[in-house]
């Protein structure tokens, strides 16, 4: 993406992290999540006769398994709480509402969920509530829309006479989605936003160690093997060397515009002293080998914007190879700490 | 350095079956079924076990965040601590050090240890491709990353093509002699290997790990319980884990530093000055064929560029080999990442205590377990015996 600078002059950037991972039940969450589906709520009963609700697998003080499931009644009594106003995004709640451990009549433990009243004020510990259920049921813990005050007239909508998404004759729920996304605000570090901006005038920045004068790019204000501050930054040529390269025959998660196979390569640019990772293209796939030279291939100028985006991919130059054994990484003679070297 | 301290024993090893989907357990329920079998092998119950110390792979991997806390009390550890160790794909091995640690510190007794993944619920590639702002999104998971490392090995080495696909098929042989192990393919033939699609050229599927479930745990000892259990323990005689970042200048990527520094501390400590004639059997963490012969180099068995000869010659098969690498079948053959880690731990145990079963070493008195992790930066090792140290 094309960065775009904020108010402070800043590169910022929207980053989504999602996916849709599963989680499967096992018998005993799968019997929990199985009732909600059929608009019963379970519990699994360890040997001293006390019934944990939502069910668990294992007690929690003896570490041994439970097995035995048994159902409790949809009404019971708020033991404490709290009041959400707003609720967060990707809450299964629209409007505030309270949030109640409630423990159900049969129950030895309380359960975590929602109560739908108008305001606090509706609010009490000890007060006496009933489920309210979902007409579409598919074994989540949402299928339980929440509690209301019992015996309000408010829990019409119970789970008698209502649609299951689901006939009863249907496997028990074995696993469940639980999506997971991440917003992040993404601010590249300071080197990384001189890096960027660098790039929108066809520059590529690097990082001069003052200790022994290594080129990293891109710069991370830092040099890493001397845990000190890198301030200097140096411009770097659009040529440089494929250190080492894979064929890639497998597309990659969220770049369907990328052909397969490609080839990715370890770029070691002129003046600098680790590489980056970049496309070759240009040339015949087979051609493709370690110390072949290589030049940038940019995107056309009006196209340009403060991302490394704008090199589009890397391209044989037709110079004669580095040899093998001075390419990647291993060209960097390793000087002692301190020693400052002159440039490459 | 290490010190050893404490003389620690492995008490007991539990181990699930690897497969490429546990659809009947949750993970409470896997780690419990792992953990329970290194309790009934250690002759313990919870109510023996001090600390409990787990690890699996990087949270994205299967979107849980925190294991420490939600199986807790599946892992029987409510009124006990729990610690969580997180190195990449390395974990098993060092969560299985981080818990040696607790015993030879003398601040516990009897420590259990877990590794798991679910990779049915998840992607590891997608995970390990996030795309990160302004930058050119080509990361090709881990295939990607270790493709290029390979290819430098096998340009400077000499070695023949085929090398790879060698050690894929050996580690799928022995495999067939290991009743955990996910992949068992008893009509795979060498022809196919070699023929197998290529995904991150020259790592060719065949030559890649599968995705598996599954979970593997020990019980670990001081030495009085060690000398108080009634079946053969293994005794610890070195440990050691280094770490490394993973792109510097100068960086030997194919033989890091890590990898060279972490392996002459293990085998100090055990008193090994010939790795090759002294260990009787290795499990290594290979997930990608030719690191078989890239580790076999940096840890000391081979001559730098000539580790791909001891594959070539059989040196490393469990018929003839003089030094057995992966009887389990390795990771090639089971790749529940969290767990690979130290389920290379527990074989290493298993063949000093005589325990392995069809895929037993004849003989084995010490063996080597290792695992490594992120860009071939995370190192852990130990050497296990039959005899006290």
């Amino acid at each position: 993406m094309t960065g775009v600078p904020d108010e402070r002059g800043r590169l910022r950037a929207d980053l989504v992290i999602e996916y849709p991972f599963t989680r499967t039940t096992g018998p005993v969450v799968g019997a929990f999540m199985t009732g909600l589906r059929d608009g019963r709520i379970v519990g699994s009963r360890r040997t001293d006769g006390r019934v944990f609700v939502p069910a668990v697998e294992v007690d929690p003080e003896t570490g041994d398994a439970i097995t035995e499931i048994v159902e409790v009644g949809s009404t019971g009594v708020i033991e404490t709480w709290t009041w959400v106003d707003p609720p967060r995004p990707g809450s299964p709640w629209e409007d505030p509402h309270g949030l109640a451990l409630v423990r159900l009549d049969g129950a030895d433990t309380p359960m975590l969920h929602g109560v739908l009243v108008e305001s606090a004020d509706d609010m009490a510990t000890g007060m006496r509530v009933e489920a309210v259920w979902k007409a579409e049921r598919v074994g989540h813990i949402t299928d339980l829309k929440g509690f209301v005050p019992e015996g309000t007239g408010q829990a019409e909508n119970s789970a008698e006479g209502t649609e299951r998404a689901v006939d009863e004759t249907d496997e028990a729920v074995r696993s469940i989605r639980t999506p997971i996304r991440l917003e992040y605000d993404f601010i590249p570090s300071a080197a990384a936003q001189e890096y960027l901006h660098a790039y929108a005038d066809k520059r590529i920045l690097g990082n001069r160690s003052p200790v022994d004068g290594a080129v990293f790019v891109p710069p991370r204000g830092v040099d890493p093997r001397h845990g000190v501050a890198a301030t200097e930054m140096v411009e770097l040529a659009h040529t440089g060397h494929v250190g080492n390269f894979c064929v890639t025959h497998l597309p990659i998660p969220g770049r369907d515009d990328l052909p397969t196979p490609y080839v990715s390569a370890w770029i070691h640019l002129d003046g600098a002293d680790i590489g980056f990772l970049g496309l070759v293209a240009g040339c015949d796939l087979d051609d493709v080998r370690i110390g072949m030279r290589v030049r940038a291939v940019w995107k056309p100028d009006e196209d340009l914007g403060a991302t490394a985006e704008n090199v589009l991919y890397w391209e044989p130059t037709g110079d004669p190879d580095v040899p093998v054994d001075r390419a990647g990484n291993r060209a960097w003679r390793d000087s002692a700490p301190g020693e400052v070297v002159e440039d490459a | 350095m290490g010190s050893l301290g404490e003389r620690t024993a492995v008490l007991g090893v539990g181990q699930t079956r690897y497969q490429s989907t546990r659809g009947d357990v949750s993970i409470a329920g896997l780690v419990r079924e792992a953990a329970l079998r290194a309790l009934e092998d250690a002759s313990c119950t919870w109510a023996d076990i001090d600390a409990v110390v787990i690890g699996k792979a990087p949270d994205f991997f299967e979107g849980l965040m925190m294991p420490e806390l939600f199986l807790a009390d599946a892992l029987g550890c409510v009124g006990k601590p729990i610690l969580r160790v997180h190195t990449a794909g390395s974990v098993g091995g060092s969560t299985a050090l981080v818990a040696a640690s607790l015993i030879q510190g003398r601040i516990h007794r009897r420590v259990l240890t877990l590794g798991f993944e679910k990779q049915s619920e998840s992607n590891a590639t997608w995970a390990l491709s996030l795309p990160q702002p302004f930058s050119v999104s080509i990361n090709a998971g881990a295939g990607g990353y270790f493709s290029p490392i390979i290819r430098r090995y096998m340009a400077r080495s000499g070695a023949p093509e085929l090398i790879g696909c060698m050690v894929a098929f050996k580690d799928r042989r022995h495999a067939l002699r290991n009743p955990y192990a996910h992949l068992h393919q008893p009509d795979l033939t060498f022809d196919q290997v070699v023929d197998a699609p290529m995904l991150w050229d020259p790592i060719r599927f065949s030559e890649t790990c599968p995705s598996s479930d599954g979970a593997c745990a020990m019980v670990l000892g001081d030495e009085a319980t060690g000398d108080a259990a009634d079946g053969p323990v293994a005794w610890v005689h070195g440990t050691a884990m280094r770490s490394e970042a993973n792109n510097f200048p100068g960086r030997d990527e194919v033989n890091p530093q890590a990898s060279r520094d972490c392996a002459v501390d293990v085998f100090s400590q055990a008193g090994i000055t010939d790795p090759r004639s002294e260990i009787d059997a290795v499990e290594m963490y290979v997930p990608f064929s030719w690191y078989e012969p890239m580790w076999l180099e940096s840890l000391g068995f081979a001559e730098p560029d000539r580790g791909w000869r001891m594959v070539e010659d059989g040196s490393t098969g469990m018929d003839g080999g003089d030094l057995p690498v992966n009887c389990s079948g390795g990771v090639l053959s089971s790749n529940p990442i969290g767990a690979s880690g130290m389920i290379r731990f527990a074989e290493a145990a298993l063949q000093v205590r005589g325990m392995a079963g069809d895929h037993q070493v004849d003989g084995a008195r010490r063996a080597f377990g290792h695992a490594y992790g992120g860009g071939a930066q995370y190192f852990a090792m130990w050497v296990v015996g039959a005899d006290k140290p």
